[in-house]
């Protein structure tokens, strides 16, 4: 192929297509526009501050662009302010930010528009007389961001309000702890200086003023908890924390009051402020996969165009669409419900309903399914089945009953937990008995051994242990481009022992491949080029991609769902589907085709094949190194599944399955004692997804398939599940660790409190200690990034 | 050490100032964004100052 130069375009980025719409220095007419629009309101300023990011969409304005129903989501208050919020996608940096908030608030009547970019969130409060909301969406669209409208309100603000709850329950706990510490320093050093008796006993009150109430304000999650488990007959970890607490609280007051040497107030606040940490750390690594997950449910708020009996128009959401009743699908756009086509011809891409990467005919009387992409023609669809009745809606309910089964899941600590706390309760309440019953002590003396006892066993460690790997190894991942959904999985993803892939869209790169460029005469390629540079079908940009110096050719027709044709002095040139260009010859092959028809020539066949990622045979051969099976379950024909198996390395391949059929191979390996991984993208593969013990989808997946699965990586290539599974294996190592580690102290300590040599000093030392050694040990994962194989065997 | 009398109230106020300071903070909603302010200070010069707001808070 020849390098030749060429320029980029001055709006988004992207090369420059000789013969472009857009002139010398725009991809298109759309970037031409926006580069415009930004000029003339002298916002000039963006192009110089902006950076692209390669890992966001490209900031090309849609020529189709698809519909939103912003009017249903649009708020308005009785004194007319409208408010409506936005999901943007496309930000690529700060400067977008300010760009689309700076072109809002040029427009007439805004009164508010910021956005949240950590969210990727806009809220706009506007005048409702002065300007609609579909022309401040136009506004933002047209320079090539993408806007979804959601409702606020279905977005967790539950959980929010929760993690903001816990945040400052730590604050204050944090806030109380260091201030009594504060107070039992001077005591224990007084100790050895002779501090007076009443000094000692005013610095006590002074804790329980600071102490009582930061523990009555910041340890309700944990009396809660408690209280649930025990109404519900049952123990959890709270039970003895808030035992060890409230009893700490209680008898140290009532020492202060008899003017008592020893008081573990410290301990008492301590205690909590640990334990919120781990709770908040835990609480940010579920948020941060919430939010995720979030984004994906503004895409429903899609509009669509229905025609009415009398002939007229009206746009709204798809909820309205009743059986029998008749809707409009524009080239671009996705099609709303199930049914048959009643006008238009159009080729219509259904992979992420089947995995076929080459879109299907469509005709009229030929059926079409919700979800599915509309690519060449207007087509005009008669309404057969909608909402809980399409067939996208019977994956997603299949993908939930799966998803039942998993819920059973129980994480690791919660296991360990569960065997613990009765532990700790009967050694509390047998160093009581033991020293008041055997020991002759009074009963004040043992309440006070068997505190000790409650705070030197409880889990400050133990709860810190798990939450504090996660929010690392979460980290790390990020950095990857690897999201973690589910806060569970790395701890499946360690333990699991076969890969199921997917075939299209997982293991190939989803998009034809032209394949047979040097079978054919140069003269053949530059016309059919010049030709399918005017069509955004799949196989036309395949036929484009990577060449250069393309002269798109005049007078182009495009014949939806057939192919293109030109009339040329010696008659008409076709490029399209076979029998539309006349061809008799068959070949049945794994491959798509486009013929080349010519008057006085002979046709010719162009190849296309959804070729392989790159990295897949590496890195499905270092899965079968490190000992895992590796299986292909795949929707699509049996011949094409197994070209792909085969240069992929993989010998047990099954074509042909439907999504039901994935899900009971999957039940099938899970009885016979396998922990599966599932790695797939495709709508046919959710309920798969969903069923597997762990999953994993690439970010190009469909949105259902991203909510299914466990974990979604970035990017063209494979390699990180390989990173995935590194993470995974190395913090259930330091999770384990951490585990023995906090055991470890408490076999250490517990034989010193049950013999009741445990002083407030002794506690607060032991507990800060274990938990210092427990994060430390954690962070260790953050360090060493890469591959840091070597220092993984020391370990 | 009737200084302590004085010492220990005026410390554990200026302790509740700062703690109060910071729970307003959280309720006002500036950790809601960190990635945005961090960056938006970059690009104010341009603009005139925001007419002051409060209806910052979505939530």
């Amino acid at each position: 192929m020849t390098e030749v130069h060429r320029s980029t375009c001055l709006h988004c980025g992207e090369l420059v297509p000789p013969g472009s719409s857009g002139g010398a220095t725009f991809c298109c007419s759309g970037c031409h526009a926006a580069y415009e629009i930004i000029q003339g309101m002298g916002l000039e300023g963006y192009y110089k501050r902006r950076s692209l990011d390669p890992d966001q969409p490209l900031l090309k304005p849609d020529e189709q662009e698809s519909r939103f129903d912003f009017e249903t989501y649009t708020e308005v208050s009785k004194d007319g302010i409208s408010t409506l919020h936005l999901m943007v996608e496309g930000l690529q940096c700060a400067a977008c930010v300010w760009l689309i908030e700076m072109v809002l608030k040029q427009q007439d009547g805004v009164h508010h528009a910021r956005i949240n970019m950590t969210t990727r969130r806009l809220v706009l409060k506007w005048d409702n007389t002065k300007v609609s909301a579909d022309e401040l969406a136009h506004s933002v669209t047209q320079l090539g961001y993408r806007l979804a409208p959601y409702d606020p309100t279905l977005i967790s603000a539950e959980t929010t309000k929760r993690e903001k709850q816990l945040m400052r329950a730590l604050v204050v706990a944090g806030f109380a702890a260091g201030n009594v510490m504060l107070f039992s320093v001077s005591v224990w050093a007084g100790h050895s200086q002779g501090m007076g008796e009443y000094t000692r006993n005013f610095m006590h009150w002074v804790s329980a003023l600071i102490a009582l109430p930061a523990i009555a304000y910041s340890a309700r999650p944990f009396f809660t908890s408690a209280i649930k488990a025990l109404k519900a007959k049952r123990t959890n970890m709270d039970v003895p924390i808030s035992l060890a607490v409230i009893l700490a609280a209680s008898m140290s007051l009532f020492e202060t009051m008899r003017m008592g040497e020893h008081v573990y107030f410290d301990s008492a606040i301590s205690l909590v402020f640990f334990l919120l940490i781990g709770r908040y750390l835990d609480s940010r690594a579920r948020g941060r996969a919430r939010s995720a997950g979030e984004n994906l449910m503004g895409l429903r708020a899609r509009a669509v165009t229905i025609l009415l009996e009398d002939g007229t128009r009206e746009i709204g959401p798809p909820s309205r669409l009743k059986p029998g009743m008749q809707f409009l699908v524009a080239a671009g756009e996705r099609i709303a419900a199930d049914g048959i086509v009643l006008s238009g011809e159009s080729d219509v891409d259904a992979q992420l309903l089947n995995g076929e990467s080459v879109p299907e005919r469509c005709a009229p009387k030929s059926k079409v399914f919700a979800g599915t992409l509309n690519l060449s023609g207007p087509l005009t669809v008669e309404v057969s089945a909608v909402g809980e009745d399409t067939l996208l809606s019977e994956i997603v309910r299949l993908m939930e009953s799966a998803e039942e089964a998993r819920a059973k899941y129980v994480a690791l600590a919660d296991r360990v937990a569960r065997l613990y706390a009765p532990v700790v309760h009967i050694l509390a309440f047998g160093a009581f008995a033991g020293w008041w019953l055997i020991g002759g002590q009074s009963w004040q003396e043992a309440l006070m051994i068997s505190i000790a006892v409650l705070i030197i066993t409880c889990p400050c460690a133990l709860g810190l242990a798990v939450p504090a790997v996660q929010v690392v190894a979460g980290g790390r991942l990020l950095q990857r481009g690897i999201l973690m959904k589910e806060g569970t999985a790395l701890e499946r993803l360690a333990t699991a022992d076969i890969f199921v892939f997917d075939k299209t869209g997982t293991l190939t790169q989803g998009q034809p491949q032209w394949t047979n460029a040097d079978e054919i005469s140069e003269a053949d390629i530059e016309l059919a080029t010049s030709m399918a540079m005017t069509s955004k079908h799949p196989l036309s940009r395949a036929l484009t991609q990577n060449r250069d110096n393309i002269v798109p050719a005049k007078s182009i027709v495009e014949v939806p769902g057939s192919g293109l044709k030109l009339m040329t002095a010696k008659g008409e040139v076709r490029l399209g589907r076979r029998d539309w260009c006349g061809v008799n010859q068959h070949h049945d092959t794994v491959e798509a085709e486009l013929w080349l028809a010519r008057p006085e020539a002979e046709p010719v066949r162009f190849v296309f094949t959804d070729q392989i990622r790159a990295d897949a045979a590496d890195t499905i051969s270092a899965l079968k190194q490190q000992g895992f099976q590796v299986v292909l379950l795949s929707g699509d024909r049996s011949i094409a599944v197994e070209a792909a198996a085969k240069s992929a390395g993989i010998s047990d391949w099954h074509a042909d399955l439907k999504p039901a059929e994935k899900v009971a191979h999957l039940e099938k390996l899970a009885r016979q004692g396998l922990k599966v991984v599932m790695v797939g993208d495709g709508l046919n593969d959710a309920p798969a997804l969903a069923a597997a013990h762990v999953s994993l989808s690439p970010s190009s997946a469909a949105d259902v398939s991203q909510t299914a699965s466990d974990i979604i990586f970035q990017g063209k290539k494979l390699a990180p599940i390989l990173e995935a599974l590194r993470v995974a294996k190395r913090s259930d190592r330091l999770i384990k660790q951490n585990f023995a580690l906090s055991f470890i102290y408490n076999l250490l300590t517990v034989p010193l409190a049950l013999s009741g040599l445990v002083t407030p000093l002794i506690a607060s030392i032991a507990m800060s200690t274990s938990s210092l050694v427990v994060i430390s040990n954690s962070l260790r994962l953050a360090k060493g990034a890469g591959a840091s194989n070597s220092k993984d065997k020391q370990i | 050490m009737t200084v302590l009398l004085f010492l220990i109230p005026i410390a554990l106020i200026l302790g509740l100032a700062a703690l109060g300071a910071f729970l307003w903070s959280l309720k006002s909603g500036q950790y809601e964004d960190m990635e945005g302010a961090a960056n938006r200070i970059l690009f104010d010069d341009d603009e005139p100052p925001l007419p002051k707001k409060d209806d910052d808070k979505t939530d």
